[in-house]
């Protein structure tokens, strides 16, 4: 039996291992790339108007996004309340009562079918749904679009997260001779309530950066957001808008929205992945 | 009430067809709403039980004498926990688990539509394997159950917890810290505040699915203590794996294999004189 080569081992294994990096180190690099990109060009829209005036005019000075950045958090808010109650509520169904029943089985395809659904199906969904029959864009339903993409993904991880609490707790409660429903709200949510609420804020995360579905209902407006029944202004179709115009300034402040949109969902990630890691550790 | 009245009737005609298994007090024990020491406070008459399509008992009799400590030993997966698991219908939580037969509780039969399982469950506590303390603070933990089943003020409230805490031989432990969380608490400290939780709602019985197998010896030995104590106000129905230990505690053992139940008496007798040879056989460790 002939030895085979170690030096030719050896190099295989290194140029493998050469080969990985390389592909790990691409991807880390587009990201920096383009956080790099964002912020560099970005920064220079930051300042207090940004924050605080109503879009200028071309061709005129000055200006900021501040109807966009109570637009999207306006909208964000509406879609957590409309979508977060539905997503918990099916993840409570589908991990405590359907559990693997036909029923349920068919919940959760439906679920991960509505998830790898492109969001603007979504949107023109909604359209026909709310913007067709009102006869008028809206910030609600931008609302309910976001809603829709939410509640898959809430429902889901609330189901995860109370697979997770033992099944022990669970009959401790109801051995005590407390109903079931009070059993999930008391004791089921208080020792999953750090999972919920992650999931929570990855599906806000999730929908933060959504245009596609906000372009087909809330649109866009210039003016401070009055009405959910009217058009609204928020950061991404602003972003769609601005970066597509011959205006200088007005691409500028595309880039400041897109700074603000991304550190807020990396904010917003990097504060999920805290509270995982201060769970684990106590 | 016609309903106990029916109930009566059969158990004392069951009484005279099947006198094989019952224990000697059982024989001049008459159900009744509050059953004197020694009378049956639980009767389990040919229960099955089933997981899906499998069946785990087949038609076990038992009877719980009220105030004493019937211990149910055998080897494992002999259906012991399943038995227990039906006295507070807590099997009802998993929907492919069903059962047939009945179980009375003071002569009535709990599987009956006119059982509420919030007020059975009221009336018999469960402590299960692992300690399951709740995730709030140690006074929560006692206070929630009670909350759940009687309008009660701050003040009593306070006097309820710390008499179960005492009950539960924990409150000199836990009395400086009610209001850290349950679960910082020693296995074995967990395991009492779960006997606390229990008592607290002022059950009938005790139902406890093998207490002390998740901790050590020296808090396992102050949970038989505890139990020995505790029998004066509750009838307990104890799961162990431990042979020693029912020996140890109780005053009836009933010895399971295959979902059966193979002998039943005084905890004495079925520990130095047993009249079935599986039941010998198991008690000396030949099996098991």
């Amino acid at each position: 039996m002939k030895t085979r080569s170690l030096t030719l081992r050896r190099n295989t294994d290194r140029l493998v291992s050469l080969i990985s990096a390389t592909a790990a180190l691409f991807g880390i690099a587009m990201l920096a790339w383009i956080l790099g990109t964002v912020i560099l060009k970005g920064i220079d829209a930051i300042n207090w108007e940004f924050f605080t005036e109503l879009p200028a005019p071309p061709g005129m000075a000055g200006g900021g996004l501040a109807n966009a950045i109570v637009g999207t958090l306006g909208i964000t808010a509406m879609a957590v309340l409309l979508g977060v109650p539905v997503g918990l509520a099916a993840g409570v169904w589908l991990a405590e009562f359907g559990q693997q029943s036909k029923r349920a089985e068919a919940i959760r395809f439906a679920c991960n079918l509505l998830m790898g659904t492109p969001s603007i199906i979504i949107g023109i969904f909604v359209y026909i749904l709310l913007v067709l029959t009102t006869g008028s864009f809206s910030g609600f339903a931008g609302a309910v679009a976001l809603a829709i993409i939410m509640l898959p993904v809430v429902a889901r991880t609330t189901e995860d997260m109370l697979i997770l609490v033992p099944g022990a707790l669970r009959e401790a409660a109801l051995a005590l001779g407390v109903p079931r429903w009070k059993t999930t709200l008391d004791i089921v949510f208080r020792a999953a309530s750090t999972g919920l609420l992650t999931g929570i804020l990855l599906a806000i995360a999730r929908v933060g950066g959504e245009t596609a579905p906000l372009l087909f209902t809330a649109l866009n407006s210039p003016y401070w957001p009055e009405s959910p029944n009217a058009p609204t202004a928020n950061l991404t179709v602003t972003i769609f808008n601005y970066a597509m115009s011959p205006y200088d300034d007005w691409q500028t402040l595309a880039w400041g929205a897109s700074l603000l949109i991304t550190v807020s969902i990396l904010g917003t990630t990097i504060f999920t992945r805290g509270i995982l890691w201060y769970r684990s550790k106590s | 009430m016609i309903v106990s009245a029916t109930a009566l009737v059969r158990t004392q005609s069951e009484l005279l067809t099947t006198a094989t298994t019952t224990p000697a007090q059982v024989a001049a024990a008459v159900p009744a709403a509050t059953p004197k020491p020694g009378g049956i406070k639980i009767a389990a008459r040919g229960l099955d039980f089933f997981y899906g399509e499998q069946q785990a008992l087949f038609s076990n009799n038992l009877e719980i004498a009220a105030n004493k400590v019937t211990a149910i030993i055998g080897p494992s997966g002999c259906g012991k926990s399943t038995h227990l698991r039906t006295y507070n219908r807590i099997f009802e939580l998993y929907r492919s688990q069903t059962v047939r037969g009945e179980v009375l509780l003071d002569g009535r039969n709990i599987f009956e539509s006119g059982c509420d399982p919030l007020e059975l469950r009221r009336r018999i506590g469960m402590i299960f394997q692992k300690p399951t303390p709740f995730p709030m603070s140690v006074f929560d933990n006692v206070a929630y159950g009670l909350k759940q089943h009687y309008h009660i003020g701050r003040n009593e409230l306070a006097e309820k917890v710390e008499m179960g805490l005492r009950q539960a031989a924990l409150w000199d432990e836990v009395k400086d810290k009610l209001h850290k969380p349950g679960t910082a608490l020693s296995g074995g400290q967990q395991q009492r505040l779960c006997i606390a939780r229990a008592i607290a709602v002022e059950p009938e019985v005790l139902l406890m699915d093998e207490p002390t197998s998740a901790i050590d010896p020296i808090a396992t030995a102050r949970i038989e203590e505890l139990v020995s104590e505790l029998k004066e106000r509750y009838t307990i129905v104890i799961v162990t794996h431990n042979m020693q230990q029912a020996a140890r505690i109780s005053d009836f053992t009933a010895f399971f294999y295959q979902g059966r139940i193979v002998e039943f008496g005084r905890t004495g007798k079925i520990f130095t004189n047993p009249d079935n040879k599986q039941t010998e056989d198991y008690i000396t460790g030949r099996f098991g």
